[in-house]
């Protein structure tokens, strides 16, 4: 039984004037997996994110969401179809509690315009209820309901990571881009993190991750893609793409146990 | 600021607003508070603009201009009714907003504010040389009081209550939005305009609805001031006004509801302090290029010291 | 008049006044590549060089030394104004420095009305005599010396841009200021030098313009704005587009108002401004000002 892809990236090609920053990547996610893309440094993997989301423009080659090409370079249009992402250094919204934070991203779950909200209708207050409760079960997935009222600059780091996956979490997403979730972490908070993409994953919602750290990503992911200089070099399940001598020459063999 | 904590101040004001037009006679005093109210509501969409879309609007005074002379025109040469006009150069304001607004906002900050600035400019022009329906230079007289029913809004203890109640309404709105879905979108745009799009957030659209929004709000002021005075020709529309504008609102605060009235009100107050001062120094051409001066170099001072203006001393524009 | 003669006398004054722009916008595309910052007191720069021009002559100073002087002194305002004003903010965004610029700019008029009055004052043209006939066209000696001027400017700039270690250095701040930092270029000091640069060409465009049209206090405004709109037909970045913007502008206002109606002239240039910015956004342009990399 062959399900359709629930991503496909086709011939996805990325150049910056001279540099060829991704030179041709194929690969697919099937809905309900958890994937990770891996490399070196300048491998090419956040802008792979970055032309999935909507954020670069690719010099060549497509994205298929649910079979169906995504927009290009319309963020907030490839967020409405079902995509959420994170990203490599936190953007919070500084001046915003923990709780607002996740709530900008169920923005697309309300519909109250601006004359509803200026004159505070029934129906926008009723919403605005229905979003607050749908932020504070986002917080409790990740377990931060005792952090919403603070000011998300003033959460520790650690946390202010969770706080972006919930706000990327609020949106409902049936793919969720993670881009170096595990990055700034301690073993504690990481295995808090494992724990919780499992969560996420059990929940409904497939798990595309970039990150550095091999304890995360062979642990959790059902496949992962090796990428170096923006090509392809190995992809399949961990423990295979573990063996795969290119794969070590090229990045495992750099990296202490 | 909680809503509940806002709501007690609008209501505070309003209730001194009424008292102080019930019982203070000076004409002066009484026409110093509606210039700011009227500043303040022009300037209210500004701050907006200025503090959430992250641009400089150097044009402001034409949908000040659009809003007093729609409401004149329409009232003085049609014998239109003053609200049905004031609806009318309201949406005026607002709709001219979103149609310039939507091809220049998709320019950088730099070119988008020299946009509005040739747009200010064309929109003088205009009033100054299509003189059968504007009166040119000369500008547009007997332009009717606002009225319900037999109660006109004829002295100025009425327009203060008149342009306060605007201004508090607006503000009023102005909150309610701030803490609604929009307004966390408007400040998530704010904070990270990448975030705020991945969060599925369509940031161009916010930009432009904050732009007509400050169109609107200008023209309001605008066609209040044309039923103040009676009287509009096309000489405070220009450039000048924009840029008092603008420094309202860096001197106030961008971004914040308050801020608007707070740099009009310090605008307005500075102003007259200047003009009472100066005389006492003699000096062969008057107080006029000292208000610039000092205007000036105010706008310079509170943008390098204080670029939050008065309402969040010490932030950073950056 | 035959017609060609009245076209050429369109076309000759169109030329004077263009070649007035394109000293003023050289000012704007010099700080802008340097800076990313469109200096809104580069008007007055202009008005504050015709001025002085006007006020070293009544003194008793030769042509040619009120002229240098006037040069000098807006220069050195120019350099003040980035002290003061740009290098605190360097670091905000480009529309906090547009705005700082603005505040100058009231701040310098506000000051030239304390010191000159709202008078006009009229200024002798640099050498005496009527005026030339050129292909039909009469032309003011005048403006024979707008022209020699920014000849020689143009070529001065070109000579300093492309051979002196100076020039070189600031055009590779406006290219790549880190590259140019770690080559050991003081950044912040071509910062100073491409405002006193525009100050002093303001102030050159000021004091060869006055005889011609008169020295006010206000007139910095309006020429800034044209000459603005110079430097965007060149798309902000290169001198060579803001000097032939300039000429273009002159042409089209001097021919617009002469053919058509002279009450618009002045807004031949903001209708050209917002027509450029809307091609701009339509992509028709083959370049895209001030856009943020």
């Amino acid at each position: 039984m062959t399900a359709a892809p629930l991503l496909e990236i086709q011939g996805l090609r990325k150049e910056f004037g001279g540099l060829v920053a991704v030179a041709g990547v194929d690969f697919t996610v099937m809905a309900g997996q958890i994937k990770a893309l891996i490399g070196p440094n300048g491998a090419g993997k956040t802008t792979i994110f970055n032309m999935i989301s909507g954020v670069l423009a690719p010099s060549a080659g497509r994205v298929l969401f649910e079979g169906k090409p995504l927009p290009v370079a319309r963020p907030h249009a490839v967020a409405g179809r079902g995509i959420a992402r994170t990203f490599q250094l936190v953007r919070l919204f500084g001046d915003m509690t923990v709780l607002e934070n996740v709530l900008v991203g169920c923005h697309r779950r309300g519909r109250a315009g601006w004359l509803s909200c200026a004159l505070r209708s029934r129906a926008m207050r009723r919403e605005e209820r229905r979003l607050r409760q749908r932020a504070w079960d986002v917080l409790g997935l990740v377990g931060l309901e005792a952090r919403a009222g603070l000011p998300a600059a003033a959460v520790p780091y650690g946390e202010q990571r969770l706080v972006e996956v919930a706000r990327a979490l609020a949106m409902g997403p049936r793919l969720l881009l993670l881009d170096e979730p595990g990055a700034g972490l301690n073993a504690a908070e990481k295995e808090r993190l494992a724990a919780l993409i499992e969560r996420i994953r059990a929940a409904g919602t497939t798990v595309l991750l970039v990150d550095h750290h091999m304890d995360l990503v062979m642990d959790l992911s059902d496949e992962v893609l090796v990428l170096s200089y923006g090509q392809k070099l190995a992809e399949g399940p961990p423990a295979a793409v573990r063996r795969n001598p290119e794969v070590i020459a090229a990045y495992l063999g750099e990296e202490a146990a | 600021m909680s809503a509940g904590r806002r709501v007690i101040l609008l209501v505070a004001a309003a209730v001194l607003v009424a008292g102080i037009g019930g019982l203070v006679r000076s004409s002066y005093v009484l026409g110093i508070l509606i210039f700011i109210a009227l500043n303040a509501i022009a300037a209210f969409g500004l701050s907006l603009v200025m503090g959430f879309a992250g641009q400089v609007s150097l044009g402001q005074a034409a949908f000040y201009a659009i809003g007093a002379y729609v409401s004149g025109v329409l009232t003085a040469s049609y014998g239109w009714n003053g609200w049905a006009a004031l609806a009318v150069a309201v949406l005026a304001g607002g709709v001219t907003a979103l149609l310039i607004g939507f091809p220049i906002f998709r320019l950088s900050g730099l070119l988008l504010a020299m946009a509005t600035l040739g747009f200010g400019i064309i929109v003088y022009y205009v009033l100054v040389n299509w003189s059968g329906v504007t009166g040119g230079p000369s500008g547009l007289t007997g332009i009717p009081p606002l009225s319900l029913g037999a109660f006109r809004f004829d002295t100025d203890a009425r327009m203060l209550w008149l342009s306060w109640g605007c201004l508090l309404l607006l503000l009023g709105l102005g909150g309610n939005l701030v803490d609604s879905r929009i307004g966390r979108a408007l400040r998530a745009v704010r904070g990270s305009e990448s975030a705020a799009a991945a969060a599925g957030i369509d940031t161009a659209r916010l930009k432009l609805g904050v732009f007509a929004l400050a169109g609107a709000s200008t023209a309001l002021a605008g066609s209040l001031y044309a039923h103040y005075l009676a009287f509009i020709n096309p000489s405070p529309f220009g450039f000048a006004f924009s840029v008092e504008l603008v420094v309202m609102v860096v001197l106030g605060g961008a971004g914040s509801l308050w801020g608007g009235l707070l740099g009009a009100a310090a605008v307005v107050l500075l102003v007259e302090a200047l003009r009472s001062a100066l005389p006492l120094l003699s000096l062969s051409h008057g107080a006029a290029e000292y208000e610039i001066v000092v205007f000036g170099l105010l706008l310079m001072a509170v943008m390098i010291l204080a670029p939050g203006g008065l309402t969040a001393p010490g932030r950073r524009v950056a | 008049m035959s017609f060609e003669a009245q076209l050429a006398q369109y076309l000759a004054s169109g030329l004077v006044v263009g070649g007035v722009y394109a000293l003023i916008g050289l000012g704007f595309v010099i700080v802008y590549r340097v800076t990313r910052i469109i200096n809104f007191a580069q008007g007055e720069f202009v008005m504050l060089g015709a001025l002085l021009m006007v006020t070293g002559r009544h003194l008793g100073l030769p042509t040619a030394a009120a002229f240098v002087l006037a040069v000098a002194v807006v220069a050195v305002v120019g350099a003040l104004l980035e002290r003061v004003g740009v290098h605190p903010i360097r670091r905000a965004e480009a529309t906090a420095a547009l705005i700082v610029t603005i505040g100058a700019s009231i701040a310098i008029r506000g000051t030239a009305l304390a010191v000159w009055g709202t008078d006009p004052y009229a200024l002798d043209a640099f050498s005496p005599g009527p005026p030339l006939r050129v292909l039909g066209a009469s032309v003011v000696r005048q403006g024979f010396w707008v022209l020699a001027v920014a000849a020689l400017v143009f070529a001065g700039l070109w000579v300093f841009f492309t051979r002196t270690y100076a020039g070189s250095a600031v055009t590779a701040c406006a290219v790549n200021p880190r590259g140019a930092r770690l080559m050991g270029i003081r950044v912040e000091r071509m910062w100073l030098l491409a405002f006193a640069l525009s100050g002093g060409l303001g102030a050159a465009a000021g004091a060869v313009i006055a005889p011609i049209t008169y020295a006010t206090y206000d007139m910095g405004l309006m020429l800034g704005l044209k000459g603005f709109v110079a430097a965007v037909l060149g798309g902000l970045v290169s001198p060579v587009g803001a000097i032939a913007g300039g000429f273009l502008l002159g042409l089209l206002e001097s021919l617009s108002a002469g053919l058509l109606s002279s009450g618009y002239k002045d807004a031949v240039a903001f209708v050209v401004l917002i027509l450029l910015l809307l091609a701009q956004v339509a992509g028709w342009t083959p370049w895209r000002v001030a856009e943020e990399t």
